[in-house]
């Protein structure tokens, strides 16, 4: 663990206690030590367990956004096999901040989407930090026109900040190659299911979520704009997010209250990263569930079902 | 007491306002600063008579100038739920509403409508920038879901005026939805196989522009109205540098690719007319004003292919025959 959040200090000296502790007795073989490091780890493990009993919205977004959550290159190797990567809008470029290509998903020929984020310098900067341009978009419009002329599922997995602002993305028609995106995703004649891992940046994460079905880890966010956005806005503020995390109401939990998230995928205690290979195998097996309940439906049913379902989207509100 | 009350007061109530009254005349354009008399403004549709700079103009000012003689009826929009986040910021969400409702005098950031433009029926959407910036929420998805299924039972083009800031964050995820739920409507309007026509005004931001303000089968655009995703302030922050003269503005856009045309608002009435006329297969508009559909004079009516309020497809069917 070389990353912790600010909410995590007390934690990260408990364990770098016991840390420290271990490695003297590993250059000491007549230090006996187990019983107090054993010690220290119960302290760590409680305290985890009460940082994360309840998290605030504004640590759920940092949680969401940590560095070595696990990210949708992760999940593919994972998941899927005989992954074969597929490149480029045929218009303009490749954007590497989304990923995607043809897989097997338990055995099952699938298309695969997502947006990757990075996981060191080098790679965050060659993905753009999973900020997708107009050419991620409309890549992923020409992979899903794909896998509905072959009857293929498509399968999204959502971690984005956000659209990327950047002067290049405007002049080639964010906007529009979002509005397609969305669009493609309710014309689709097969099931799409969508997971947001982390981030569900606003059109960014619509452009790809608006699926049969949406599960959520239990720590992602998805929401209209950043609580740093949305306090510099209505608060003026920045430093508000905390407030305006609150407010937006963007947690998992209340996401699926208010209908948007079909499921909440439990995350291991201390979030996806502290065990990456239990988070992974539950965001499989959502994949794998919400697949199945699709399965046998027609075309026509698919598409529908998908329509319904948004027009109904807010009806109930938070009560229900 | 009454003599007080009926007449005195009045009389002092009247010499205090009447001041207030000259200042309300004069309206100072936001580009060049010219004075210009009200009246004059408004029947150029809030377009600057002296350097064509377009300001703002409410849905309902521009129905009456678009529709046949001022005449249209109101298409009523399903009521959402109200705060459904219970939201709060520095004032409530509530409150927010109010005071917005207070001030334009509207009950929400769009207002739809069906009626004639130029003996062609249409229904047409506006969205009120005056209203909490035009900004996308529940009503504002119900209402264009409204218009689509207005369009599509009775066979009729959409033609939707955009302005907005972008989604309404107090109604947080639920705004955001409401791109999936109007791109939905959109295509209604498609699978039917009827015209939408997006009239991007200034200005259109946001998830309104990635969603159904950038799905029209003709996307025409106001002169100088800004429309993006994000905003000129946001990239200048991104990136750094100063962004080119006009960045996405309507005419950058248009050279980008990313609009058909841009025209301006005195002349949008007359282009809507052609366009619905010929992507409807109806014989050419007849030129001119034209009195108000109820004014027609049965004499007269025919000729100007009028629409049969029994059968609303029968128009274009009509025509192709």
């Amino acid at each position: 663990m070389t990353n912790y959040l600010d909410f995590e200090k007390p934690l990260a000296e408990i364990e770098g206690k016991a840390e420290e502790l271990r490695a003297m007795a590993r250059q000491n073989e007549e230090m006996d030590i187990e019983d107090e490091a054993r010690a220290l780890d119960r302290k760590a493990h409680a305290l985890l367990q009460d940082l994360y009993k309840s998290l605030t919205p504004w640590r759920k977004c940092q949680v969401a956004r940590h560095p070595e959550r696990p990210h949708c290159r992760d999940y593919i190797e994972a998941l899927f096999s005989e992954y074969t990567p597929l490149a480029g809008d045929r218009n303009f470029a490749d954007d590497h901040a989304v990923m995607g290509g043809l897989a097997r998903f338990d055995d099952q020929p699938v298309m695969v989407i997502g947006h990757e984020k990075g996981n060191d310098t080098k790679s965050r900067i060659e993905r753009n930090f999973g900020m997708a341009r107009p050419e991620g978009y409309r890549k992923a419009v020409r992979l899903m026109d794909m896998a509905d002329r072959f009857g293929l599922p498509v399968v999204t997995l959502v971690d984005t900040p956000g659209a990327y602002p950047g002067k290049g993305a405007e002049e080639r028609g964010q906007s529009e190659a979002i509005a397609r995106a969305t669009e493609k995703c309710l014309a689709l004649r097969v099931p799409l299911v969508s997971v947001i891992i982390g981030e569900g940046g606003s059109g960014g994460a619509v452009a790809f979520a608006t699926a049969n079905r949406v599960a959520m880890l239990e720590h992602s966010v998805y929401s209209v704009i950043s609580p740093e956005g949305c306090a510099s806005i209505l608060w003026k503020d920045a430093e508000k997010m905390r407030e305006a995390a609150e407010a937006l109401r963007l947690t998992a939990q209340d996401l699926h209250k208010l209908g948007v998230a079909d499921r909440v995928i439990p995350e291991p205690l201390g979030g996806a990263h502290r065990d990456t290979t239990a988070t992974i195998t539950a965001v499989g097996e959502a994949i794998g569930a919400m697949l199945a309940e699709m399965s046998g439906l027609s075309a026509k049913k698919l598409l529908s079902d998908r329509r319904r379902k948004y027009l109904d989207i807010g009806s109930k509100g938070l009560a229900a | 007491m009454n003599w007080i009350t009926n007449y005195v007061r009045p009389r002092i109530n009247s010499i205090f306002s009447r001041r207030e009254v000259p200042e309300n005349l004069w309206s100072k354009c936001d580009e060049c600063g010219t004075m210009l008399f009200h009246r004059e403004l408004s029947n150029n549709l809030n377009v600057c008579t002296s350097c064509g700079h377009h300001m703002a103009i409410t849905p309902r000012d521009r129905f009456r100038a678009l529709f046949d003689g001022g005449l249209f009826s109101e298409v009523s929009v399903p009521e959402p739920l109200a705060d459904p986040l219970q939201f709060r910021d520095q004032k409530k969400y509530p409150d927010r509403m109010k005071a917005a409702q207070k001030q334009t005098g509207e009950k929400e950031a769009m207002l739809v409508a069906s009626g004639e433009i130029g003996r062609t029926p249409i229904v047409a959407a506006a969205q009120d920038f005056s209203f909490m910036g035009g900004s996308m929420g529940m009503y504002v998805g119900n209402a264009i879901i409204a218009a689509a299924e207005e369009a599509v039972k009775l066979k009729l083009p959409l033609i939707l005026f955009s302005a907005a800031g972008g989604a309404r964050m107090q109604e947080g995820i639920l705004s955001l939805m409401q791109m999936p739920r109007t791109t939905v409507a959109v295509q209604m309007l498609k699978e039917a196989g009827l015209p939408y026509i997006v009239v991007l005004t200034h200005p259109t931001t946001g998830g309104v522009t990635a969603s159904y303000a950038m799905l029209g089968d003709v996307q025409i655009a106001e002169p100088n109205a800004l429309i993006c995703f994000a905003g000129p302030r946001v990239i200048e922050q991104t990136i750094r540098e100063k962004l080119p003269e006009g960045f996405q503005r309507a005419e950058y856009l248009l050279d980008h690719g990313m609009l058909d045309r841009v025209t301006p608002r005195t002349q949008m009435r007359e282009e809507l007319i052609t366009i619905t006329r010929m992507l409807m297969g109806l014989t050419p508009a007849i030129k001119g004003d034209l009195p108000a559909p109820g004014e027609l004079s049965g004499d007269t009516a025919d000729e100007a292919q009028t629409p049969t309020s029994d059968a609303p497809g029968n128009s274009g069917d009509a025509s192709r025959g």
